[in-house]
């Protein structure tokens, strides 16, 4: 018995091995083009399932996308016109790294306002004197100064 | 009387981060505008579903329409389909683009659901829907009568989508063609 569940159990999982071995693989002509599709592959983001590398889905776009990069760097495109071809069919959202202008300088603009800003507010906290920032009217009137040391005068004989 | 309004200032950010986050709760992420907005329909030479003539750019260019993008394996260009025919019988010139399917599959569902499209491009390898930026079907795609794509539709055309963004533009381009 024993030995019939671990025969279908290893069956399984051979079938299983099988799955994951229908992601396709490439050939390349030259190893470098194999860097540069590595490269290229994470720097293009899957225009339908948008928070994926076409490296990562297996969407069947990400699939067409990855099958068009193979075949255009083969033909010995640079990376720059296959960004560009990329890029003009699917708009500067099909790159992980946007090009800087038009609707993208808000984007790429972003965190260096959001650092000044910071910057202003604690130059402003740091330069304000400690002193003020303490309320003098919060201190304790005469006569409750002369109720703490009646109660201090008190412990002290407790003690 | 400024310590006074610091104190505000986390209510103040919080009531601004609300209505950024209530705007973002009303916007469908996949709704990316075309790049090829503006842009020529890109030229293409591939058969026609029967398999029987080559179509190219000139077959579709001419007249203010629609080309829709669709396939067999899409089950929501089955929901859409009856309000594709609808609008075919009221004169609206749609064309199809059958989009990496099976040839036969495709005849098959035309010849049981009925065939709104004035022709049917077969774009097997999906190489039209590659220079188009189709990412997924259905997309629907508005055309003026010198083959500009002037508007991009990701997701079901139905009555409301047509009434109240399709038919506009359809409408003020068919004015403009006729000037």
């Amino acid at each position: 018995m024993k030995r019939i569940l671990l025969i279908a159990f290893t069956g399984l999982m051979l079938i299983a091995g099988s799955a994951l071995g229908l992601i396709e693989t490439y050939e390349f002509s030259n190893p470098e083009l194999e860097v540069r599709y590595q490269r290229l592959s994470e720097e293009l983001r899957c225009p339908k399932c948008q928070n994926q590398t076409i490296e990562d889905s297996n969407a069947p776009i990400a699939q067409d996308l990855r099958k068009l990069l193979h075949q255009q760097l083969e033909q010995g495109a640079s990376d720059e016109e296959i960004l560009d071809y990329m890029v003009a069919r699917y708009g500067e959202f099909v790159r992980y790294r946007p090009r800087f202008g038009g609707t993208t300088t808000v984007l790429w603009m972003a965190p260096v306002f959001l650092l000044l800003a910071g910057l202003v507010v604690l130059i402003l906290t740091l330069r304000s004197k400690p002193e003020a920032r303490i309320d003098k009217s919060a201190g304790l009137s005469d006569a409750e100064k002369a109720r703490l040391d009646a109660l201090l005068v008190e412990t002290e004989k407790h003690s | 009387m400024v310590s006074r309004l610091k104190l505000f200032a986390p209510l103040i950010l919080f009531a601004v981060m609300a209505l950024f986050l209530f705007r973002g709760l009303g916007l469908d992420p996949n709704e990316m505008p075309s790049a090829l907005i503006d842009q020529p329909l890109p030229a293409f030479r591939l058969p026609d579903l029967a398999e029987t003539t080559i179509l190219t750019r000139s077959d579709v260019v001419g007249q203010v329409s629609l080309l829709n993008v669709w396939a067999t394996w899409c089950v929501a260009c089955r929901v859409e389909h009856p309000y594709l025919l609808d609008l075919a019988e009221r004169g609206v010139p749609i064309f199809g683009l059958n989009y990496k399917d099976d040839g036969s599959d495709a005849r098959k569902w035309l010849l049981d659901l009925g065939n709104p499209y004035r022709l049917d491009i077969a774009d097997r390898e999906g190489t039209l829907g590659l220079d188009l930026g189709v990412y997924g079907a259905p997309e629907t795609y508005l055309l003026d009568a010198a083959g500009v794509i002037r508007y991009r539709h990701v997701g079901i055309v139905d009555q409301q989508v047509w009434e109240s963004i399709l038919q506009p533009l359809y409408l003020s381009l068919q004015s403009e063609a006729g000037l």
